[in-house]
């Protein structure tokens, strides 16, 4: 459990990073938290020519909060982003997700990129960008573009970053007002990646009426997936008990997660139905209305 | 000189009380001495070709690539190794065993993942490794024996090649007519139960450093062993050296031992004999994953178990039929065994029938570990005794107060052996005493009125209990050795080898009363075969109840020669003369006092050439070693209340109420931790470890990615309540504790789970009970 022998290379610019993943291309990986990275060097699973230290890189941690959303830098951790208040208060998805990731120690270390860029499909961030229909921003000496997180995933550990690419920013567009979310999960053990888990994000109105949903699962499939069909039932409803019944038997049905060591198919099936019902049911009693 | 208050001021009794661990200074700060914090400037180090294919003839190996890669000093086949192809035996053996040869290292056959094929040695760990992949091994491969199930089907595919079948070996163990009373019985019930594969987890994994003195023609092997003795024996026989010439040190930290480490292993024969070949000292560390695929896990078994009983839930009769795993070679007979003979735990079974199939798979050999076939057995008997009271509308605690031994009923003869061969005899022990204290503690009734307010708002909560019977301290000695030093202090040498346990600061508590001098001065330190010659290690909850004696023996007779040192050089009467403090003093006069250190220069330092008085004890150091007639009998019961969710199957582990009974407790605080540390255990094997092997045999489960040991956040702290019911089989009347912990939490959790679901009417018969196991046998799943 050493990693081959690689070259290490600490950059402090942005466009030296570029400059180097221009020059190494897919013989080079960026190093960020190294918590997915350094655990896969040491099995050899990953065994890249070059490592590039992205920490190094003055001014890539920030955690911007503006009227036009969050911006999440490249080393911004995943606690400094938990334990901010602001996303505690506009973002509570985020929050809620992030606790379940791993743990304190881990999350020390973990960038919230890295999370999404590593792109794992038991992992939350990804659910949780694609249900907040956050945008990726990737440059390369080549330019930059903004990637919609419905776009960025492509396979479980796959993404539409190029090999020169660096995440350097992952944008939360702003909620409209009311707007609340939850992250439900079932996983072996606390801090697990989930056997099952689903990012919510809904604007629910006074009357209780749902007017927007977007639902991303995780561990369900080879990359996070919207919940179309099922947030489509829920919305203009009040979430009654029945249709949460109702929702969860869809979900049931419209997914084909996998079949591995730490769970079925079939169990995954179930228990994605029921925390779905879970997310929604939160989110309803949460918005004041009285559904007893 | 000599501070005079010191030594007259009285001892007071350090043995019983919760002295904080010696130990702990080190390790909390980050300054343990493990193996890997060896460091001779010219160390290389080994890595490991690991066999890839669960059952195969190696048909070549090209190592040329390796060889080549600069920086690699050598890589070595069993074709360079002709002198090591010696079985490695196993520990426990029976007359009816089919035996098959383990050699340290694959001749011509693999016969599980994992298995050493090759040694690469090279400068460092990470260059050793890029030349195990360079390694290439042409396997032709074999049929998997991938189960016991599979391993004993008659038309099944076959582990070894050459072997008529994968019998290991069968034995049937009775006690009075068992079929008779199935026939008789007015209540019988029957099920099949399923334990898995789980390991020991230790901390650190095993590691072994040698070093070879051409000059003196001594061997040293650092080993993070259990058993360093047991390791130098088997040396001594592989090298033909006289153990003279061996010198196997476990270092002074181990990061635990679980009993994996009380095993042999190939690496423990490969790595000093290629540092002698290469004149070079080497080390092998193993990494996690090796870990997984390598060192001895347990567990696996399948019982079908019967028991009849009558109209009272009274017991008549038990018969269980059991498969054990013993992977792809017999490490040992010790863990079917004990299994066997921990079936009928505390309770009065009249007849008994118990049967062993132990077989041969293609998977990683297995052994003892935490519990070595306890847990296995209690689970059995403990889901049974649940079963019964379901069945006839009792409570649970009540079948098992109806059928519990009776404090005045010791020693209790069961009527079956125990794994050393001698009768099952239980020494002492008060069953219904920690019934009684479990269930107060707990409050039974309370708790089941709550259960059936929660089941109206829907949440599931339930109650179990397991209750076992341990047997410990197994002989057939353990050694100290204690000696006055040139500096005054006081050196005890213990054979056996800690991981963990706190040998240095409970043996000093014992010491110090012994000897009635002040802890301080003493120091302990063990498991360096060089510094006693004899031992057997440390397992099967075994230390305490041979060492301690064998301390208390060697401090008392060495305080005798304090004593008469003292007299002669105070020039008063022996019995004039007491042992205090830092040394002795007068007691009709205590201000005339001789301490430690001036005996020392008397009469071990001595004046060279210098006579002194005739009959003067010179050379102060005694060696002591305690043999136990036969195993004594630790008992403990665990109730555990649990919540099931039935939409998720996560179950909560809410509370577990522990009262074990290991006799004398020389220190409560490390009694404590082995409790604790052993129920960590036991909820591992109830909800979440597991071993996954496909069916070709690889192993699914190689890192805690896939392999879900739990960690603090899954665990409550267990309540632990003690009771004291001392041994007669040693004079401190200690028993074993290490494994109380463990052995009757899996049956406990079980209980509870299905009790949640009660209504319901869920079966949960196979561990570990994992949350689609619930959905499962909730039929969510159909
Ligand atoms: C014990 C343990 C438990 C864990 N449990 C969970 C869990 O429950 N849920 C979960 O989601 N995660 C879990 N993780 C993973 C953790 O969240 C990682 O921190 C995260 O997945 C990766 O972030 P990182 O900053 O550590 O990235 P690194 O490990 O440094 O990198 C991961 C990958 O992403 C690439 N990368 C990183 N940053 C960028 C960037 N800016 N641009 C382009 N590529 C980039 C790297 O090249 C690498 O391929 C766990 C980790 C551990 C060790």
């Amino acid at each position: 459990m050493k990693p081959r022998y690689f070259e290490y290379h600490q950059p402090t610019s942005i466009d030296d990073v570029l400059e180097l993943l221009s020059e190494y291309g897919d013989e080079a990986k960026i190093l960020a938290g190294g918590q997915s990275l350094i655990p896969m060097l040491n099995f050899r699973i990953a065994s890249p020519a070059h490592l590039i230290d992205i920490n190094g890189v003055a001014g890539l941690d920030q955690l911007n909060l503006t009227p036009e959303g969050v911006q999440i830098g490249a080393t911004a951790r995943q606690r400094t982003v938990e334990n901010a208040p602001e996303i505690a208060l506009s973002y509570p998805l985020v929050r809620r997700a992030l606790v379940q990731v791993a743990h304190p120690q881990i999350r020390n270390r973990g960038t919230f990129c890295g999370s999404v860029a590593h792109a794992d499909a038991s992992a939350e961030l990804p659910s949780v960008v694609l249900a907040l229909g956050a945008q990726i921003i990737a440059r390369s000496s080549r330019g930059e573009r903004t990637i919609p997180a419905k776009d960025f995933f492509e396979f479980h550990l796959v993404t539409a970053l190029s090999a020169d690419e660096l995440v350097v920013e992952i944008q939360l567009p702003p909620l409209a007002a009311g707007s609340n979310g939850t992250y439900v999960e079932i996983a072996r053990r606390a801090g697990d990646f989930a056997l099952a888990g689903v990012a919510a994000q809904a604007v629910i109105d006074e009357g209780g009426t749902v007017q927007s949903l977007r639902m991303a699962c995780s561990g369900v499939g080879p990359v996070p997936q919207l919940l179309e069909e099922a947030a489509q039932l829920a919305i203009g409803s009040d979430l009654s008990d029945e249709l949460l019944l109702e929702i969860d038997n869809i979900v049931r049905t419209t997914i084909d997660p996998p079949d591995d060591v730490h769970a079925s198919a079939n169990y995954r099936r179930v228990v994605t139905g029921t925390v779905v019902r879970r997310a929604l049911k939160q989110l309803r009693d949460e918005s004041g209305s009285n559904h007893d | 000189m000599t501070d005079t208050t010191t030594i007259s001021s009285g001892h007071k009794t350090v043995t019983g009380t919760g002295v904080k661990r010696r130990e702990d200074r080190r390790l909390l700060t980050g300054e343990g001495k493990f193996l890997d914090d060896l460091n001779f400037s010219e160390f290389l180090e080994a890595a490991i070709v690991r066999s890839t294919v669960a059952h195969a003839r190696v048909r070549s190996i090209d190592v040329s690539g390796a060889i080549d890669l600069p920086g690699v000093a050598g890589v070595y086949t069993a074709g360079d190794l002709e002198e090591l192809l010696q079985n490695l035996p196993p520990k426990v053996v029976h007359p009816d065993m089919s035996h098959r040869v383990r050699f340290p290292i694959v001749l011509d056959e693999a016969c599980y993942v994992g298995e050493i094929i090759a040694v690469v040695v090279a400068e460092n760990r990470r260059i050793a490794e890029d030349a195990v992949d360079l390694v290439i091994v042409d396997y032709e491969p074999l049929p998997v024996v991938a189960s016991t199930a599979s391993a004993l089907d008659k038309d099944g595919p076959i582990a070894h090649l050459d072997a008529p079948d994968n019998v290991c070996v069968h034995i049937t163990q009775k006690a009075g007519d068992p079929d008779g009373a199935l026939l008789s019985a007015p209540h019988v019930l029957s099920e099949t139960f399923v334990i898995s594969r789980g390991g020991g987890h230790s901390m650190e994994g095993r590691a072994v450093a040698a070093r070879f003195d051409e000059v003196a023609g001594e061997l040293t092997v650092w080993d993070a062993t259990q058993a360093p003795h047991y390791a130098r024996q088997m040396l001594a026989v592989f090298y033909e050296m006289t153990e003279d010439q061996i010198r196997v040190i476990a270092p002074e930290d181990v990061g635990g031992g679980f009993g994996p480490k009380a095993q042999f292993y190939g690496e423990e024969v490969l790595i000093p004999f290629l540092a002698k070949k290469l004149g070079r000292p080497i080390k092998w560390i193993e990494d996690r994953w090796e870990n997984f695929v390598s060192s001895a896990p347990e567990r696996t078994q399948t019982h079908r178990m019967s028991v009849g009983f009558d109209d009272e839930g009274k017991l008549i009769v038990i018969k269980d039929i059991f498969e054990h795993d013993q992977g792809a070679y017999c490490l040992g007979l010790q863990v079917p065994s004990i299994t066997m003979s921990t079936l009928p735990g505390p309770y009065k079974i009249a007849n008994i029938h118990s049967e062993l199939f132990s077989c041969y798979t293609n998977m990683v050999p297995t052994s003892s570990l935490r519990g070595a076939g306890r847990p296995q057995a209690v689970y059995v008997m403990e889901r049974m005794m649940d079963r019964i009271a379901e069945h006839l509308g009792i409570a649970p605690e009540e079948v098992r107060r109806r059928n519990l031994i009776q404090a005045d009923e010791f020693p209790y003869a069961v009527g079956l052996l125990f794994r050393d061969g001698s009768p099952l005899t239980y020494d002492s022990g008060n069953y219904p005493g920690l019934l009684e204290k479990a269930e107060s503690r707990i409050d039974l009734s309370a708790f089941r009125d709550r259960q059936i307010r929660e089941r109206k708002e829907g949440r599931f909560l339930g109650v179990g209990i397991g209750m076992c019977v341990e047997g410990t301290g197994l002989g057939p000695y353990e050694g100290a050795r204690v000696r006055l030093t040139n500096f005054g202090r006081i050196m005890l040498t213990l054979a056996a080898a800690p991981q963990g346990q706190g040998y240095q600061t409970v043996y000093a508590q014992l010491a110090a009363d012994a000897l009635n001098l002040d802890m301080d001065v003493i120091d302990v330190r063990h498991g360096d075969t060089g510094n006693i010659p004899f031992g057997q290690g440390t397992f099967g909850s075994r230390v305490t109840a041979n060492a301690a004696p064998a301390v208390v023996d060697a401090c008392t007779q060495l305080k005798g020669d304090l004593v008469k040192a003292a007299s002669m050089l105070l020039g008063v009467p022996v019995d004039q003369i007491e042992l205090s403090g830092t040394g002795a003093f007068v007691v009709d006069d205590p201000e005339r006092t001789m301490s430690l250190l001036e005996i020392t220069r008397a009469f071990n330092v001595g004046r060279h050439g210098i006579a002194v008085k005739p009959g003067s004890p010179v050379g102060l150091e005694r060696t002591a070693y305690f043999t136990p007639e036969r195993a004594a009998y630790s008992s403990s019961i665990n109730i555990c209340v649990v919540e099931v969710d039935p939409e998720t199957g996560m179950v909560e582990l809410l509370r577990s109420v522990l009262v074990h009974d290991c006799g004398t407790v020389l220190n409560p605080l490390l009694v404590d931790g082995q409790v604790y540390g052993g129920f960590a255990h036991g909820v591992g094997n109830a909800l979440y470890e597991e071993m996954h092997f496909d069916e070709s045999g690889q192993p699914q489960t190689v890192s805690y990615l896939d392999y879900a040991l739990p960690g603090a956040l899954e665990l409550v702290t267990p309540e632990l309540v003690d009771q004291e019911t001392p041994s007669p089989l040693n004079p401190l009347g200690v028993k074993g504790v290490g494994e109380s912990g463990t052995i009757p939490t899996p049956a406990a959790i079980a209980n509870a789970v299905e009790d949640a679901l009660r209504p319901f009417g869920a079966r949960f018969n196979r561990l570990p009970i994992t949350p689609m196991r619930v959905l499962d046998a909730l039929g969510v799943l159909d």
